[in-house]
């Protein structure tokens, strides 16, 4: 750990002398003694300047230079869920780099030379486990030729390891010596690639402290929304709070007044809640200048097309249809009527609810352009800095609205203050674009905490009408699900989705799932783990109810309805693996002491989930005291995604996945009145603050399987595992969400 | 607009700025300094805090023209030009941010609590973090960084290396 530390120490010196430099020579302020992030963020943002790529390019991804040090790029953006750190420990195991040799640095956007440049639904990992070994293993036989002609030893006796090439002898090459010539070597086949045995792995599954710590930590430039540029402009953009609204007019000579507004003007949009919706920009010299002026802002809004969507309304239209059955039939199988007609058969029905809502990123959305126009005959150039989790979406809505062609745009990734789903939507890079097109210089665009909980996509709320059949021997029998979600202009949302395998439908032989769509305008995005957040709540709480109800234990409750170990679709890593599944209850139980008596006032509640190609069980050890004070002890969660890339980073997603799963359900929700949004800051919209965080105690399995991503799947089971663990410390069942409605507090 | 003076990070600052400005955005904008973050512009989510005279405070709420003659500490002022502070080395050995948008705040408050509570409990530690809000749970990371850097401090570190009496004029 000293070493570590030693290590980023000199990186950090020389990081502060050579950006001081930089400073000192664009800004032309004087002053000695400026400290670490007295510096143009362009420098470790926009990671594309020459000087920070090491010098010989062996591919796409990995360049090294002379003196031994290796550059990896980090393709895909980063949004707090590590791929910046996973992907190139990948890289550099396969390559037999020493890690400490290695420099990650965030690549242009370059898709035909980097391949798909986007992060979402935890694919990152599964995507491009393959991609990355060959990047590494292909630069690794490169050393290896070039070891063999230098040291003219057969390249069969020659090996590759802590950025050395090596023979049994003792002889050895650094990385560094033979980089030039292997930049020159003919680079391998894919095919001919050999990947390492996990046993020989040195650097995967190890904990690493994720690369841009030391910047996080001091300060330095990395956000979107620390982007800085010459000349430039801060903008607000103000849409109508109904979604949908036209302005009318606003008293923009008024606004024009406030000190610091240099321009304020409105847009007129496409109408396109996803690319940009009619509003107000204003645009001044800083940013409170445009925050205190939008204060001072009149719309008249023309609302008559706009969103009426009103959540109690939507809630008693959801409740109406508790113990029907939709029209659009998920699964049909078997037949659950005479199970459920079946007098020796114990029955049981039960309707759950949830809430919209929001993603309530740390970074609000953000985004800088500089829309420089043509003159003389050359072409318009649009340059955008975007924290987005995929940034090459917008280029086409981009190209037809201002009518530039592909090689008019360049976008800079930027990192992203979290995401969760939510960046990836185009509106606030059009904004700017246009803000920047219409006042002719370089412009950032920051929403307000306001803006950002008033014009977010959120996570649907909806509902589910379940019932379920054990027979006398306490054994599951019957099981049917009626899927009440929301659809806009007839697409179910992002967050509406329930398919025939979800949990248990394929697991039984009689199952009944049908859906219904309630028309809503509110607009609704993917958030953690779209439909599994919402769905596991549902269905591992009222299995629990079944389970009481059949006076069985539910852990073997569980394993009895997996059933023997089985894949239901051989090779689809998106099908449930009951063997798998059956092995995180297990371990989970085991680990939290399953079984053992608790004290009066405490439980433990276990729920299991597969989503994301993950398998995984959670126990919640909780307290509930007279007043209904909920106390969340500890968690414990077995996983399984196969082996793990980074321990630190796949604890960290773990454990934050718990904290935001359990945050959400004590006490967030979005409500609607007129389509307007009712919640608009932390004030209203309650957190989950540090005294109440639980002990989180993470156990992998590390499977044979192909590794798999962790950025979603361990939230959905911690819901129904406080729930169920509410259940057993007091007798109460939750079916809503948020608890706090109920009167639990924290 | 007028001019305001006082230190931040031990250089001797002059601001040229409408009196009713947030410190965040006298530090953002027209300074540079974008290690303190905007959350909420409230004080309830704590991306902003920086220190005033050694104590924590809100730069989302606090005004420069309240703050004439006083010393601000932002995390960028954290680290001497030589070593980094104890909070520092311990958040990157325990691998703390996920995201890291709210931990320049979360270090400039745990900083401000080590020094007037140079060994605290778990108890004190939530206490005086309660107001920095972490969207990605870093928290229980934070807690033991905490611990370890405060551990640290007491073994060794030496805070009087700053480079002092700087002057600038924006």
């Amino acid at each position: 750990m000293k070493q570590f530390i030693e290590a980023v120490q000199k990186k950090l010196n020389t990081q502060f002398t050579q950006d001081r430099r930089k400073f000192l020579k664009v800004t032309g302020i004087v002053g000695a003694g400026f400290t670490l992030a007295t510096l143009m963020p362009d420098h470790l943002a926009a990671t594309e300047s020459e000087e920070t790529v090491a010098s010989n390019e062996l591919n796409a991804f990995v360049s090294v230079s002379s003196d031994g040090k290796i550059t990896i790029y980090s393709a895909n953006a980063e949004m707090g869920q590590g791929i910046k750190t996973a992907l190139p420990m990948i890289i550099a195991e396969e390559m037999g780099a020493r890690w400490q040799d290695v420099e990650v640095i965030q690549s242009p956007i370059n898709q035909h030379k980097f391949g798909r440049q986007s992060v979402g639904g935890s694919t990152t990992i599964p995507r491009t486990w393959n991609q990355m070994r060959e990047m590494g293993a292909s630069a690794r036989e490169m050393f290896l030729s070039a070891g063999a002609l230098i040291m003219e030893l057969p390249i069969s006796e020659l090996k590759a390891a802590d950025s050395m090439i090596s023979h049994g002898s003792g002889r050895f090459m650094t990385f560094g010596q033979l980089a030039t010539l292997a930049a020159k070597q003919t680079v391998p086949d894919p095919k001919s690639l050999k990947f390492k045995d996990r046993d020989d792995y040195t650097i995967l599954g190890s904990a690493i402290s994720g690369v841009d710590n030391l910047a996080l930590t001091t300060g330095l430039a990395m956000f979107g929304i620390d982007t800085q540029l010459p000349g430039m402009l801060y903008a607000i953009y103000h849409k109508c709070p109904a979604i949908g609204g036209r302005v009318i007019s606003a008293n923009l000579d008024e606004v024009k007044a406030t000190p610091g507004i240099i321009d304020a003007f409105v847009v007129k949009g496409n109408n396109n809640v996803r690319e940009l919706l009619d509003g107000v920009a204003i645009v001044g010299t800083n940013t409170h200048a445009v925050f205190k002026a939008k204060q001072a802002l009149l719309v008249k809004w023309d609302e008559s097309e706009a969103s009426k969507d009103n959540w109690d309304e939507l809630a008693e239209r959801g409740s109406s249809l508790h113990g029907t059955r939709g029209s659009d039939v998920v699964i049909n199988k078997g037949n659950v009527k005479s199970i459920f007609d079946d007098p020796k058969n114990t029955t049981l029905a039960a309707f759950y609810e949830y809430p919209f809502v929001a993603h309530l990123c740390m970074e609000p959305m953000n985004c800088t352009a500089n829309y420089i126009k043509g003159n003389h005959g050359s072409k318009d150039q649009l340059e955008i800095w975007v924290p987005h989790q995929f940034p090459e979406r917008s280029r086409s809505v981009l190209q037809s609205m201002f009518g530039v062609k592909t090689d008019q745009i360049k976008f800079h990734q930027m990192r992203l203050g979290g995401s969760f789903g939510r960046r990836v939507y185009s509106e606030y890079i059009c904004e700017v674009c246009e803000i920047s097109k219409r006042v002719g210089a370089p412009v950032k665009l920051t929403w307000t905490r306001e803006d950002d909980i008033h014009h977010d996509f959120f996570r649907t709320g909806g509902f589910q009408s379940v019932k379920g059949a054990i027979n006398p021997e306490g054994k599951l029998v019957g099981f049917e699900d009626h899927y009440i979600g929301t659809q806009i202009n007839g697409q179910p949302v992002s967050g509406s989705r329930f398919s025939d395998t979800e949990f248990p439908l394929q697991n039984i032989d009689n199952v009944y799932a049908s859906k219904t769509m309630l028309d809503i305008r509110t607009p609704c995005g993917p958030w953690r783990a779209p439909g599994s957040n919402t769905t596991a709540f549902v269905t591992q709480s009222f299995l629990h109810e079944l389970a009481v109800a059949g006076n069985r234990d539910f852990v073997e409750f569980m394993l009895e309805i997996l059933g023997a170990p089985r894949w239901f679709e051989k090779g689809n890593i998106r099908s449930l693996n009951t063997g798998r599944a059956a092995e995180v209850i297990k371990l989970a139980a085991r680990q939290s002491g399953w079984g053992r008596s608790m004290p009066e006032g405490s439980g433990l509640g276990m729920a299991f989930y597969f989503c994301h190609a993950a398998h995984i069980a959670e126990v919640a050890h909780v307290s509930v005291d007279s007043n209904k004070k909920l106390t969340v002890h500890k968690v414990i969660v077995a996983v399984d995604v196969g082996p793990i890339i980074n321990m630190s980073g796949a604890t960290s997603q773990v454990v934050g996945a718990v904290i935001d799963g359990l945050s959400t359900m004590m006490a967030q929700k979005i409500t609607m009145q007129e389509g307007r949004i009712q919640q608009s800051n932390f004030h209203d919209y309650e957190v989950l603050r540090m005294p109440n965080a639980p002990e989180v105690d993470v156990h992998f399995i590390q499977s044979d399987y192909a590794p798999t991503g962790l950025g979603e799947p361990a939230l959905p089971p911690l819901a129904p595992a406080v729930g169920n663990a509410i259940y057993a410390a007091t007798g109460h069942r939750v079916r809503k969400m948020p608890i706090s409605e109920e009167g639990y507090s924290f | 607009m007028a001019l305001y003076n006082l230190t931040i990070n031990d250089v001797k600052t002059q601001l040229e700025v409408e009196p009713d400005m947030p410190l965040l955005w006298a530090l953002r904008d027209i300074l540079g300094l974008v290690g303190t973050k905007y959350g909420c512009g409230i004080a309830l989510c704590g991306a902003c805090t920086v220190h005033v005279n050694d104590k924590p405070m809100r730069a989302c709420t606090v005004r420069v023209s309240d703050l004439v003659g006083k010393s601000v500490r932002t995390i960028e002022g954290l680290a001497t030009s030589t070593t980094l502070h104890p909070l520092q080395q311990a958040w990157i050995a325990a691998d703390v941010p996920q995201c890291g948008y709210c931990q320049s705040g979360q270090i400039m408050a745990a900083a401000a609590l080590l020094k007037s509570n140079p060994n605290p409990s778990d108890a004190d530690i939530d206490s005086a973090m309660a107001g920095n809000y972490c969207r990605c749970g870093t928290y229980n990371r934070i807690r033991s960084a905490i611990h370890s850097a405060a551990k640290a401090a007491r073994l060794s570190y030496d805070a009087t290396q700053r480079d002092v009496g700087q002057e600038r004029k924006v």
